[in-house]
């Protein structure tokens, strides 16, 4: 008998016991007073999830979290879905052209398309809010910039007439972390720093208003007017075929009582189970831990690169060779798990189209990574006063990441102040520019983590931009060549061009260093086995073409 | 009496404008930003420079305030920052939840905790007494979590009789609406009747001793009617006290166990806005819990002259 088979055989035993003497006097009781066991009867045609987080904030515009982009995928629809490939695919679009000079997009929407108040979607519906989703997103900034006119030629279609090719239209308009849905055209005028209030879409399920619980409950029925496409589903394009009649996010934050919630068969899927309890859900013969997203997930460092000793590039460099040689301690620490985890050098995310091998055999070398790290320190100057490292103690992942880093630094000489806070306030110190002598809440160093697809392109990738005009994102690195190079990215035609790109950005990005990527995980979605088929998706589950016995 | 009640709710207002100042001065000059937390970490600067002045969160600290003490005194307690809903909406949503696990836990407790403590004293020296205050330093010792992860793993995970998570209105049936609280409320109660049960065991003890439990015992009572006629009832004051500092005390105690029995209480609702600084939120609650705390100090004051006829207001 093997360990694991003894192991379970004890617990069986104890597990028998318990039943049979607790349960004497705990279960004979209840059921005394009419109360049968309580593993949660399949509610029939009701999909219950646990979401990744708590739905706060409803537009997609307004705010960039990710659990807000997943509730538009349920309620809107877009022209153009990613496929498993990463390759966009039409989706509310019908059909569409391309000019030979890559200039005039012709759009023409599909028929039978409408939002849930029953009116028809139309093409002025689809030219409002791509502008307004273009005002916040830096692709959708880049495509309107060249952009000569967007405009509705009759009620299904619409042109987009550039000034200058931009090779990522299709990919612009399919991206699923940001993405650009179609709203009503009076719900899309408003500014995008205005929050629309109304949830009238035309996607595959309509949100049911009086039953939002904020910070409990969410729910969606089926959209019975949906009509969808032919193709089977293949990520987020394909046919989105509902198959429930409701699907309900019940959010419970401890994800100790998730686990259990869903092998009590009370929930019937969990979007992102914690690391730590993967393996007993791994284990339970009931339970299926499924990954469908590609490209996962990416950890990062950043660097306050206005102040010493991270305002020169050597300093960076240093930290960039700690973390890179040693990127297996990170993943062990925050995730624990090797099936879930994956050393990746190339900060384009490996299993990506935008993967580059430029410049990684400098992190392959058996020299000692701290005596390379004291050196470059040395060269940037670094005259020992203390790195203020905020820890946002709260995000697990990101404080075991602030750990590891910390230690790492410490030993190449580096004086770490690590200060514990919560989340909310690193966001409310990660604006301040200046250092910790000349302000108290300066900083130098935050952990971070980002979604794969945002990364993996370096145009949706944000903390890529090192634009010198002091507003790119907090850190604010600056480095013309990277950004022209960056630039350059969004005009490129072809896959070869792009990867050529690709190529020179990797060699530059190791160079300049605007961040340190930390490995690469992944957050597989957990569901109870006989109860739930045919989960596809991308970054999240999406729950059409879901069915549940 | 009346005009001694009439006094105390009065003296309530300014209690409650301290009450309102402080909070508000603290989350004022706490760091936090609700703005970067809306527009979530993909945002740029100007992203979130421009959700704070949509949100008037960029104003001085004496407009902010001017505006939401002017909307609390016309019963307006603001919107949430988040969801955009108005804070006693989402209050009276999550009331009902919290105040059946506050009921629930405390009749747990006191039904558990009285009499344990009453047979602790009766008994005392006895094995029985170190076996009843031997649980007692186990239900003070252990935390809630614990307590709540241990009966989780029994009664829902390997004897599949309660359910694990969630909370079922008494609306939708009183089985489900008990079935769903009895464990948290047993979480949630085991360190207040262990509370209960050693003071409960004290004040026995110092009555148990006076001259008139001797004299009605040499007369002949039983024991019975001495310990529940006679000294419990002159030991109730210390017992009520406590219980009412226990109603307080469990406001705390609500958060741990609302977050993991997922129960969508007020203390998950003050958890969540605090770590995401939904300011709105976190005032009005906080303005709640400080009147209910003055409201049972209140109770419990006036509870003290049913039980010791000497006290007059």
């Amino acid at each position: 008998m093997t360990g694991i088979h003894y192991s379970k055989a004890i617990n069986k035993d104890r597990r028998t016991f318990l039943k049979g003497a607790s349960g004497l006097a705990g279960a004979a009781f209840l059921s005394s007073l009419g109360w049968s066991v309580t593993r949660a009867e399949a509610a029939e045609g009701v999909l219950r999830v646990v979401p990744q987080a708590d739905l706060r904030t409803l537009d997609p515009v307004f705010t960039t979290a990710q659990i807000t982009a997943n509730h538009a995928h349920m309620i809107y629809d877009m022209l153009f879905a990613m496929n498993d490939e990463l390759e966009p695919q039409p989706q509310m679009i019908g059909d569409y052209s391309v000019s030979d000079d890559g200039l005039t997009y012709q759009f023409t929407l599909r028929d039978g398309l409408k939002f849930h108040d029953g009116s028809d979607v139309t093409a002025q519906d689809c030219v409002a809010s791509i502008k307004r989703w273009s005002q916040t997103r830096t692709e959708g900034g880049l495509m309107m910039e060249r952009a000569d006119s967007l405009e509705a030629d009759d009620e299904k279609s619409f042109t987009l007439q550039l000034s200058e090719p931009f090779g990522m239209v299709l990919l612009a308009l399919a991206n699923p972390v940001l993405p650009c849905v179609i709203m009503r055209e009076e719900d899309a005028q408003k500014a995008a720093s205005e929050q629309v209030e109304t949830t009238v879409g035309s996607g595959p399920f309509i949100f049911v208003d009086d039953e939002w619980d904020p910070g409990h409950k969410v729910v969606y029925r089926r959209n019975p007017d949906y009509v969808p496409r032919e193709e089977p589903a293949n990520g987020l394009a394909g046919g989105k075929v509902v198959n429930v009649e409701r699907v309900e996010w019940l959010y419970i934050p401890d994800s100790g009582t998730a686990v259990q919630a869903l092998q009590a068969g009370e929930v019937d899927m969990l979007e992102f189970p914690s690391h730590d309890k993967l393996p007993a859900l791994d284990s339970d013969p009931n339970i299926a831990v499924k990954v469908i997203d590609p490209v996962g997930y990416q950890g990062m460092l950043r660097m306050n690169t206005l102040i010493h000793p991270f305002d020169h590039p050597k300093a960076r460099q240093a930290l960039l060779y700690l973390v890179q040689t040693q990127q297996q301690d990170y993943l062990s620490a925050m995730i624990g798990a090797p099936d879930y985890e994956r050393v990746c050098l190339s900060p384009f995310i490996c299993g990506s189209p935008s993967e580059s091998e430029a410049g990684l055999e400098q992190f392959e070398g058996d020299e000692d990574p701290f005596e390379v790290a004291r050196k470059l320190f040395e060269e940037a100057g670094y005259d020992g006063r203390p790195v203020v490292f905020m820890d946002p103690t709260d995000q697990n992942l990101m404080h075991l990441m602030s750990l590891v880093a910390a230690d790492h630094l410490r030993r190449a000489g580096v004086e770490v102040e690590l200060q514990a806070q919560d989340w909310s306030t690193l966001t409310s110190r990660r604006p301040i520019k200046e250092g910790p002598e000349e302000d108290r809440g300066g900083w130098h160093i935050f952990p971070t983590w980002w979604p794969g697809f945002t990364m993996q392109n370096p145009i949706t990738n944000v903390p890529l931009d090192t634009s010198c005009d002091g507003d790119n994102w907090y850190g604010w690195p600056c480095d013309e060549q990277l950004e022209e190079l960056r630039v350059t990215y969004a005009n490129a035609q072809g896959d070869e061009e792009r990867q050529e790109i690709m190529d020179g950005l990797q060699t530059r990005f190791f160079e300049s260093v605007p961040y340190v990527h930390v490995g690469q995980f992944f957050r597989p979605v957990a569901y109870v086995e006989d109860r739930v088929s045919g989960v596809v998706g991308q970054q999240s589950p999406a729950f059409w073409n879901i069915e549940k016995s | 009496m009346f005009s001694y009640i009439v006094q105390r709710l009065l003296a309530t207002i300014p209690v409650m404008g301290v009450v309102a100042l402080v909070v508000f001065s603290l989350l004022y000059f706490s760091p936090g930003d609700p703005a970067t937390i809306i527009a979530g970490d993909m945002a740029s600067e100007e992203d979130v420079r421009e959700i704070r002045e949509q949100m008037g969160l960029d104003q001085p600290y004496f407009v902010r305030f001017g505006t939401w003490i002017g909307g609390v005194l016309q019963g307006d307690l603001g919107t949430s920052i988040f969801t955009n809903r108005p804070v006693a909406d989402l209050i009276m949503q999550r009331l009902e939840p919290t105040v059946a696990l506050t009921v629930s836990t405390m009749i747990v407790a006191v039904a558990l905790a009285v009499p344990l403590g009453i047979i602790a004293a009766w008994k005392a020296g006895t094995a029985i007494d170190r076996i009843v205050m031997g649980f007692a330093v186990l239900g003070f010792s252990v935390p809630v979590f614990v307590i709540a992860y241990t009966l989780i793993l029994i009664f829902s995970v390997w004897l599949e009789v309660l359910p694990v998570q969630g909370y079922v209105s008494i609306t939708e049936g009183f089985l489900p609406f008990v079935q769903h609280l009895i464990l948290p409320s047993l979480a949630l109660g085991a360190v207040f009747a262990a509370l209960i049960a050693r003071i409960t065991r004290a004040s026995m003890l110092e009555v148990l001793s006076q001259d008139y439990v001797r004299t009605a015992k040499s007369k002949g009572l039983n024991q019975k009617e001495v310990l529940l006629r006679h000294a419990l009832k002159n030991a109730a004051v210390p017992i009520v006290t406590i219980i009412g500092i226990g109603v307080a005390l469990l406001i705390g105690g609500v958060v741990i166990t609302e977050t993991v029995f997922a129960i969508p209480g007020l203390g998950r609702l003050t958890v969540d806005a605090i770590l995401r600084r939904d300011y709105p939120i976190i005032q009005g609650v906080i303005l709640l819990f400080s009147f209910v705390y003055v409201f049972i100090n209140l109770l419990v004051d006036v509870s003290y002259c049913f039980f010791d006829p000497r006290i007059r207001y």
